[in-house]
């Protein structure tokens, strides 16, 4: 089975991505991403009928935090990195609503 | 004094002797990499100062006895994706090109308790994509057995800076064979442990259930040595496991008699290079004269741990890079018109061309009404290669195998065909997925001079076998030396 | 003839837990506080930082579960929401898609006479976003991830509602057994507590459902009232006209009383669920359940069936006391001390609820003490104070706490029970009103409530009004 990926599609991948490509690179992704998805469907060929999904490789389960509280202010180490900040906040574009 | 073709551990006696200091190491080190790093160029940054400074610190700690493991006051290099407080950590990405981090990665923690002295952060692919070291936005690494060949990836700064001794050993990080694709290109040890065993906190994710820390370093000894000081149970990462040992050098035992090694036929097919095939042969066979029971065995289902792989690893990563977005830290484009120009602009200009190859990638596996095609089956295939490895693990104590397909490739032939490249990954992958561990070993170089690792998977906490054959095997041979340093060093030696 | 239509509406409630710290790090959840002060790695997305769970969000949205009659989700995970925005600093939000901690419950709720049940769906755990700050100086806007991490539940019913009262009815239902619990304060101006309504109209009669809208933005049960006014003529003026309701998002504007969509090209709501590889599943056993069963508070309806048994007060005065769980402990525990429940249901219905009103307070901010309370009650039983003093002690008590006694004592204010003073009032009194004498011997009995007035007043308050009716009485006949 040959995907065909359209326009519209890498279009709203980017959206969701949050990636902005040029028509090159549009182009491209289109390319790979129809080659991977080939490639990807070739596990259609296994037959994983009423088997479990594993997205842990262990059986782990309940790790857990008490309800104390350790940290202090964090907030020079919050806003160490920050492109640009004001008031002890991230400054940011201006958002809706 | 030969100190940078020491192992760590011998390193490590000599200073705890009072035979060499802290500083004498660092010393040693620093000089190497002024006259190496410009052909192999593994660090991303090197901390001279700090470096020394910690010596001195060490040093004191040593002196007053408050620091007496195998590894106070050995130099060591961390990939670049691991956080260290107030040092660059760039993910050899744009976009992180200027965040100094507030906290230091568990694991880095953990080798600093030992008395590790860091003297700098290697050069990795972007955020651990690749597997050439070719994608990094700092230019690329070489192979200093021959610069112009990669060191792989993706952890090849810090496979390269072993190998060209600008460090005594390093971490590296394995999502896909990371850790061990790179060290078999660069002829040094490196090994994946168990999911679980080394905190992943403070690295860096790329694919949060596939990523483990592991060491890489001159031979099996060091590598014990080190994964004892940074495996722990950290309740901070909620993967973390409790493991019933955390003794690796206890393993260290030139001794296979009766060990039942399972050799994976379906690993030894038409895509595995002559040569490296037949080195791998040659090393199994070293190990069945020493008393280990071979067998050849179907593994099955190799073929689909790469395509599961990549949805899996891919989409995790879609949703772990989202944060990169130049609101808190890191790269903000700068022009821009209102929030969402800003997101796009800054994520385009700040991630290469493989980390959006892979965002876009499990963007859309994970887009709605593709979720159960990809990521369920994805997630389903998963299992049925975890099963595939119990089903051996019920017959043999150690899987042998070759470690990559091939030698290390020319640089930039890979990245013009990345599916080509993605099956490089082929036999490391599948232990990722299943969450075993796996090591890489040298046994030899090519006709090109390029070095060829032998790959060892272990069950799920079992790395003591893996340490214990690997260990055995390397007692057999001679450390080789890239061309890069010149002379070789025999084994128990002048070390 | 006009076409009838039917409301229905289903709900999706975020209540804000009442743990310390965060759902994922060791921050305080305290509110208030210089912004980003309450932040770590964790809960602003640092990378590198891993999520780690906090044990009391499980109890408690186990609690709210089981008080709400849902199954508990035996294996339970943690999935990511991936939408960008900036008061999401991991631009996911760990929440619970495929496997919630509880689904398939209901309540019960009443309106008018008529009982009915709300179906909830499901409910699951999630983290809180930050805070966007709108700055006016330079058009931007200003994050602070002080609220980020903080835990929520989301409860979603099923379309079950049919009217704006129906709507209000199952939010104080759940507000009262989610503060019984102790799970959440649940304030809707602060936004402990939130509502987005999920509303569409059809036809009287007709089977399918229309198409619906979520309306959010709703702080207080007033706006939401408004907003499914609101939101009902709309969609049924669209459809009047022939037009089709879209499917959307829309936002209240309570000061303008209309909403507005909030669509955006670059929002996909393509949420791109996939299980949190970074959180390991719960796994809950009967004894778990049974643990937090057992410790469970005595709910709201067991309550009132209880007082109705013990107490002597009106149904309609054990609602209202047991609508809030400080109001109801406060009731028994007075009553507890001085052993008239009676009495101190009047002072809760009248006095408290009168000076709640006037300070703008909710029940659970009450500061006084039921020994105080019951103190109160017993001075006035036994006389040493008359029902004026008692009220304005009753103020102190409510703002200051203040223990009765004392404070009666040093502002002397014990009703004088000293007859010879009393009698040497009297008789001034008399002396100083002669015609009020003379037209209550005349027959004006009004004449003497006036007489009696100038005598407390004499006495400043602390006579016995009942005993001053009796010796005047008695000395003008």
């Amino acid at each position: 089975m040959a995907n065909k990926i359209s326009d519209e599609t890498i279009e709203y991948v980017g959206i969701l991505a949050k990636l902005e490509l040029t028509e090159q690179e549009k182009e491209d992704a289109k390319a790979d991403m129809e080659k991977m998805l080939d490639y990807i469907d070739t596990l259609n060929e296994l037959d994983t009928d009423g088997v479990e999904p594993m997205s842990h490789v262990f059986p782990v389960n309940n790790v857990f935090r008490e309800d104390i509280v350790i940290n202090g202010d964090g907030s020079a180490d919050t806003l160490a990195n920050a492109p640009l900040k004001k008031d002890n906040s991230f400054k940011v574009p201006k958002t809706i609503g | 004094m030969d100190i940078t073709g020491m192992t760590a551990v011998e390193l490590g006696k000599r200073i705890r002797k009072r035979e060499l200091s802290v500083e004498d190491g660092v010393k040693a080190y620093l000089d190497q990499i002024d006259k190496v790093e410009a052909c192999v160029h593994g660090f991303v940054t090197v901390d001279r100062e700090g470096a020394l400074r910690k010596a001195g610190e060490v040093q004191k700690r040593i002196g007053d006895g408050t620091l007496t493991g195998p590894l106070a006051g050995v130099p060591a290099a961390v990939k670049d994706n691991m956080c260290t407080k107030d040092m660059l950590t760039t993910c050899s990405s744009k976009i992180l090109g200027n965040f100094r981090p507030t906290f230091t990665a568990e694991a880095v923690r953990n080798l600093e308790k030992a008395g590790a002295v860091i003297i700098g952060k290697t050069n990795m692919d972007e955020f651990a994509m690749g597997s050439t070291t070719e994608t990094s936005c700092f230019g690329v690494t070489r192979n200093p057995w021959n610069p112009e060949h990669v060191p792989g990836g993706s952890s090849g700064g810090s496979c390269a800076a072993v190998a060209a001794e600008e460090c005594a050993y390093a971490l590296g990080s394995d999502t896909g064979g990371s850790i061990r694709q790179p060290s078999s290109f660069c002829g040094v040890v490196g090994i994946k442990p168990t999911y679980g065993t080394v905190s992943r906190y403070g690295l860096i994710a790329y694919g949060s259930s596939l990523d483990q820390i592991g060491p890489i370093a001159k031979d099996v000894t060091d590598c014990a040595a080190i994964l004892e000081a940074i495996a722990s149970y950290d309740p901070k990462d909620s993967t973390s496991m409790k493991r019933e040992r955390y003794d690796f050098t206890g393993a260290l035992v030139d001794d296979v008699k009766g060990m039942r090694i399972g050799i994976p036929q379906d690993y030894f097919t038409e895509g595995l290079d002559k040569e490296v095939g037949e080195h791998i042969r040659r090393a199994a066979k070293v190990l069945e004269e020493k008393g280990a029971v071979l067998e050849e065995f179907d593994l099955s289902l190799v073929e689909y741990a790469i395509p599961a792989y990549y949805v899996i690893a891919s989409a995790e990563a879609s949703s772990n890079l989202s944060r990169f977005d130049g609101v808190k830290y890191g790269y903000r484009t700068p022009e821009y018109e209102g929030l969402h120009n800003m997101y796009k602009k800054s994520r385009s200009e700040g991630f290469g061309a493989e980390v959006k190859r892979r965002i876009m990638l499990g963007s859309f596996v994970l887009s709605s009404g593709y979720y159960d095609a990809y990521y369920l089956k994805a997630l389903k295939t998963k299992a049925l290669i975890r099963q595939a490895f119990d089903r051996a693990f019920e017959k043999y104590d150690v899987i042998l195998a070759p470690a990559a397909p091939v030698t290390a490739p020319k640089l930039g032939e890979s990245l013009s065909d990345p599916l080509k490249m993605y099956l490089g990954d082929i036999y490391t992958i599948s232990v990722n997925l299943a969450g075993l561990p796996g090591i890489s070993v040298p046994v030899g170089t090519d006709s090109k001079g390029l070095p060829i690792g032998m790959q060892m998977i272990g069950n799920c906490f079992d790395e003591a076998k893996l340490f214990r054959a690997a260990y055995a095997y390397e007692q057999t041979r001679v450390y080789e030396r890239p061309g890069l340093v010149k002379e070789e060093v025999k084994r128990g030696g002048d070390r | 003839m006009a076409k009838q239509y039917e409301t229905v509406i289903g709900l999706e409630v975020h209540v804000e837990l009442a743990t310390k710290t965060k759902i994922f790090c060791s921050c305080s959840t305290e509110f208030g506080g210089a912004p980003n002060t309450h932040t770590c790695p964790v809960c602003t997305g640092m990378p590198g930082s891993l999520p780690v769970l906090n044990k009391q969000v499980v109890e408690y949205a186990m609690a709210i579960g089981l008080a709400t009659n849902c199954e508990i989700t035996r294996v339970c995970k943690f999935d990511r929401k991936n939408y960008f925005y900036p008061d999401n600093p991991q631009n996911y939000q760990i929440s619970q898609l495929y496997l919630p901690i509880a689904r398939n419950g209901y309540v019960e709720i009443e309106v008018g006479d008529t009982k009915k049940k709300v179906r909830i769906h499901e409910m699951h755990m999630e983290e809180d976003a930050g805070k966007l700050i709108h700055d006016e100086w330079d058009d931007t806007s200003l994050v602070d991830y002080n609220r980020s991490g903080v835990p929520l539940v989301e409860i979603v019913s099923e379309p079950d509602m049919r009217s704006a009262d129906e709507v209000i009815a199952y939010l104080e239902k759940l507000r009262t057994i989610i503060q019984y619990l102790g799970a959440s304060d649940c304030k809707l101006q602060e936004g402990s507590m939130r509502a987005d309504v999920n509303l569409s109209v059809r036809e009287a009669g007709a089977k399918e459902f229309g198409t619906r809208t979520e309306m959010k933005n709703l702080n207080s049960f007033k706006a939401i009232a408004r907003a499914i006014e609101g939101e009902r003529a709309r969609q049924i003026e669209l459809l009047e006209e022939g037009k089709k309701v879209v499917q959307e998002t829309r936002r209240w504007d309570d000061n303008k009383e209309s909403s507005h969509a909030m669509r955006s090209k670059e929002d996909a709501q393509d949420y791109r669920y996939f299980p949190e590889p970074d959180l390991v599943p719960i796994v809950i056993c009967d004894e778990w359940i049974e643990r937090i069963r057992r410790s469970q508070p005595e709910m709201r309806d067991e309550k009132l069936e209880r007082y109705k048994k013990e107490f002597d007060i009106p149904r309609y005065d054990a609602e209202i006391i047991t609508e809030s769980k400080a109001m109801a402990d406060l009731f028994e525990k007075a009553s507890a001390i001085c052993g008239k429940p009676k009495k101190v249901s009047n002072w809760l219905m009248v006095e408290t609820m009168r000076l709640l009103k006037e300070h703008d307070m909710e029940p659970e901010e009450i500061s006084f003490s039921p020994e105080h309370l019951a103190g109160l009650v017993m001075l006035t039983e036994d006389g040493t104070v008359n029902s004026s003093v008692a009220k304005e002690v009753f103020e102190k008590i409510f703002t200051d706490d203040v223990d009765p006694e004392k404070y009666v004592e040093e502002h002397g204010l014990k009703t004088v029970n000293d007859e010879g003073e009393l009698l040497k009032v009297l008789e001034k009194v008399i002396a100083d009103n002669p015609q009020a004498v003379v037209d209550y011997r005349g027959g004006k009995e009004k004449a003497l409530g006036a007489l009696v007035g100038q005598t407390m007043k004499a006495m400043k308050g602390k006579a016995n009004p009942g005993v001053v009716n009796k010796k005047l009485k008695e000395l003008l006949s």
